[in-house]
């Protein structure tokens, strides 16, 4: 099985494995990264949404083949404090409910924040609609990328 | 904040505190009570424990699946124990009788379950800490009083921490009689509290069943007759054996396992098993040959489930008749979480790593399984993620039972999402029959319905109360009312989904009751006003809803409001939505929710729960159903079966009712009534009557 080299969370990966393996199950089963979720396995829900080079991904149906040389974050690699201005946010507004989607949806919308920094409500329709939340906290998150997009724009955090 | 609670683990965690104040309480139903020191590994069942560094664990008995039962649950305690808020950790205990007959996550009913026993035992470890206090200070306990994790002398001001005064109290007598606060008296119950859990829920720390993690572990995913009912009758696992990663191919009771040293190389070597199934007689059903079925079923007299005065003969001589036919789709659950279970069997005992909303229920299955009694059998709780019913069956739970048997190791096993739509046990479709008669000035005096839906949850003298629920109950005080009901089985599972038969008898009840304001040339809210009149609970929920909604107001053109009300679980919550209609798709944009679920541990909570039981309710409206042909279920992944997005979520507004009333539940309060509610105010904005779910556009146009 060739090895795959990458940077996680900053650092640098070497994974051996099967080329065709999701990023998704070589985060949770080879590396024991289970903050990235298994929702649907064909790009469909968000659960599993990680950065790859800053843009949001679903790791469900990334290969790790396509990895190699990139730089992937997850939501472990978000913040060390859960310092980020979305994590800020997510507590400030209490989104979760069960919470098994938040880290895709947290995922989702830094990438939002990242490139959009007043981002309008339409703005976070068009880029959280692909992010499933059964428990339908969907409120809440909207409210969250508000106060995260603010908290930003504040420079108080990170 | 919730740590991974594992036996050892805990025992590690105790005994390192030295000594320590562990107080356990039987449930109603028995009447011992118990305490002793935290190391001694027999009392660990408790709801209290109080270290000496100060730190309070509380005991989650209950489990959590979003519904914000480890946040409620340690409110209640927390009161009595008048611990610091800050200080408190929850953890989830074992299954133990100590915890119920029961333990699990069902109906609604933690808060109910807990209200008045929870209290006693944050009481009970209170009093004992005074008594030490008191004790080590030489005074009465009168003179004692417990304040944010201390213990205050009255006299001299002086203050002994929680910490200080844990051990000497674990070896005092639980006191037999404790006395509860008044309501008044509450600081914590009543006022809107965060999540405990969240601080893990957005930093991907949360510990969920499928985040178990076990040396040695397995990793097993099966392979199932798509018919339901089916049985392997033979299969040929050579392909799957060469995939890389697939460590073995085991049958199992329900199918046939692969094993793997990754989920990924089970799930591949699944794709490329053949198995030949005996599909069995389910094969031949299809949604088309079931709605016949049970249309048919509804034409000739079924089980009486409620009769009131002689709808019949009210009919006869009613001055107008209205009749209706309405139909509801099988549903499936759809946790985000997929099913999952860890279990590690050895030759004398048997360990269960599970998100379940049944504990014991787990455990129980695990024990007939391995044939092991079940105090040899460990069950740790896992956060769901979601469950809305589907994790009160235990079936998952035995198959990673059975695998980790077969397998000899320990294995976590995984549904895939397709397996989690098309082997569930869906919310039963159903088919119902109405006719009501009005007198000459419009009013109802006659109302019958006949149910045709498949039984669960028992049946007695040909009734489920799951099938009628809804109807049966409905609180219109119409003098001549006949529901009877026809158990009709096709053979696929059926079992309990958020709000159970509520989800579609609400719908049905709520819409024919507009029909008949319609036909009467009644306001939907007068009519209901009306038949009322001897339900003052639900009357004032209805009085708060139209007031907020601004019932009888001008509204933007095209747009229409609609009312439905619905009482389970104990609570009473009335909906109003406004909608409109454009190119055959129906957009929600505002639900006004009063809600009287009796006194409220945390309005938070209840907010929560009545946006998540909407948009529930909501996507089963709006959405997709399940459908049958050949005996298969028809839809895979989200694609075919869909949810509710963030675009579509209506603003909700919750306004609750202030009530010092026994607790209501609140997870499946609101879930009935939105379906209702937009079908209602779809015909008050189009004219047109929705009669089936999901809304389609051609029943709009």
């Amino acid at each position: 099985m060739p090895a795959v080299k990458f940077t996680l969370n900053g650092k640098a990966q070497t994974v051996d494995s099967v080329p065709a393996m999701p990023l998704l199950w070589v985060l949770r089963d080879t590396l024991g990264m289970e903050g990235t979720k298994y929702g649907c396995g064909m790009s469909l829900c968000g659960a599993c949404t990680v950065h790859i080079d800053g843009q949001p991904v679903r790791s469900c149906v990334t290969p790790i083949s396509t990895v190699a040389g990139k730089a992937v974050t997850t939501i472990e690699g978000l913040s060390a404090d859960r310092s980020h201005p979305c994590q800020l946010a997510w507590m400030e507004e209490d989104v979760p409910q069960c919470g098994y989607c938040q880290s895709g949806q947290i995922m989702t919308a830094a990438a939002l924040i990242a490139k959009t920094s007043t981002p309008t409500d339409a703005d976070i329709d068009e880029a959280m609609r692909n992010n499933i939340c059964r428990c339908g906290t969907y409120d809440g998150i909207r409210r969250a990328i508000h106060r995260a997009a603010e908290l930003k724009r504040m420079g108080g955090a990170r | 904040m919730n740590t991974q609670m594992n036996r050892r683990g805990f025992l590690r965690t105790s005994t390192a505190t030295a000594g320590g104040l562990l107080v356990g309480f039987y449930l109603p139903g028995t009447s011992l009570l118990a305490a002793d020191t935290a190391g001694a590994a027999s009392k660990l069942n408790a709801f209290v424990h109080v270290g000496a560094d100060d730190l309070v664990t509380l005991f989650i008995h209950k489990a959590e699946m979003g519904q914000g039962t480890v946040t409620s649950l340690s409110m209640l305690l927390a009161e009595e124990l008048e611990c610091s808020w800050k200080n408190i950790r929850t953890e989830f205990p074992g299954v133990s009788r100590e915890y119920g007959p029961s333990q699990g996550v069902v109906g609604s009913g933690s808060i109910r379950s807990s209200w008045e026993s929870l209290r006693r035992a944050g009481a009970s470890a209170r009093e004992m800490l005074v008594e030490a206090a008191a004790r080590k200070w030489g005074v009465d306990k009168s003179s004692c009083r417990a304040e944010n994790n201390t213990v205050v002398n009255t006299a001299t001001n002086a203050r002994l921490s929680y910490g200080s005064l844990a051990e000497a109290a674990s070896k005092l007598p639980v006191p037999a009689n404790v006395t509860l606060k008044d309501p008044q008296q509450f600081r914590l119950v009543g006022k809107a509290t965060k999540r405990l859990d969240t601080p893990s829920k957005v930093d991907g720390s949360a510990a969920f069943g499928i985040d178990v993690r076990l040396p040695g572990m397995l990793y097993a995913v099966i392979e199932r007759c798509p018919v339901f009912g089916g049985k392997v009758a033979g299969f040929d696992a050579t392909k799957s054996k060469a995939v890389p990663g697939v460590k073995s191919v085991l049958q199992v009771p329900s199918g046939v396992a692969v094993v793997a040293d990754n989920t990924w190389s089970a799930m591949q070597g699944r794709r490329v098993l053949q198995v030949k199934w005996d599909e069995g007689p389910v094969a031949a059903e299809n949604t088309l040959a079931i709605t016949r079925r049970f249309a048919e079923a509804t034409r000739k007299p079924g089980a009486v489930g409620r009769k009131e005065g002689d709808a019949a003969a009210a009919l006869a001589s009613a001055a107008r008749k209205i009749e209706a036919v309405y139909e509801t789709p099988y549903l499936a659950h759809a946790p985000m979480e997929p099913l999952n279970c860890t279990a590690h069997v050895r030759a004398d005992s048997c360990e269960v790593w599970a998100s379940t909303q049944g504990q014991t229920a787990a455990r129980n299955e695990a024990a007939r399984i391995t044939g092991l009694k079940p105090e040899a059998v460990q069950v740790y709780t896992k956060y769901m993620g979601g469950g809305f019913g589907r994790r009160a069956r235990a079936d998952y739970i035995g198959e990673a039972v059975e695998v980790s048997k077969a397998a000899g190791a320990p294995v976590k096993l995984t549904w895939s999402r397709e397996d989690d739509m098309q082997q569930d046990w869906y919310r039963p479709a159903s088919f119902s029959r109405f006719a009501a008669g009005l007198d000459a000035d419009g009013w109802p005096v006659a109302w019958t319905t006949t149910i045709a839906c498949a039984p669960f949850g028992g049946l007695r003298d040909g009734l489920a109360r799951t099938g009628v629920e809804g109807v049966a109950d409905m609180a219109y005080a119409i003098p001549n009312i006949l529901v009877d009901y026809h158990a009709e089985d096709p053979g696929i599972p059926v079992s309990y989904w958020r709000s159970v038969g509520y989800s579609q008898n609400t719908f049905f009840t709520e819409s024919f009751l507009d029909e008949l304001a319609a036909a009467g040339g009644k306001d939907p809210v007068e009519l209901r006003r009306r038949l009322l009149a001897k339900s003052p609970r639900l009357l004032a929920a209805l009085e708060l809803a139209a007031g907020k909604a601004g019932w009888g107001k001008p509204l933007p053109a095209g747009h229409g409001l609609g009312v439905a009300l619905s009482n389970n679980i104990g609570s009473n919550t009335v909906q109003i939505a406004e909608v409109s209609v454009a190119h055959g798709k129906v957009r929600v944009h505002r639900v006004v929710c009063a809600v009287d679920c009796g006194h409220v541990v945390n309005p938070w909570g209840v907010e929560q729960q009545i946006q998540s039981g909407i948009a529930f309710g909501l996507t089963a409206a709006l959405k997709g159903g399940i459908t049958i042909d050949k005996g298969r279920v028809q839809q895979a992944n989200f694609h075919q079966y869909d949810m509710l997005r963030i675009d579509e979520m209506p603003k909700v507004e919750v306004h609750i009712v202030p009530s010092q009333a026994s607790p209501g539940g609140i997870g499946e309060a609101s879930t009935p009534g939105i379906a209702p509610a937009v079908c209602n105010a779809i015909f008050a904005a189009t004219g047109k009557r929705v009669r089936r779910l999901p809304i389609r556009a051609e029943d709009l146009a």
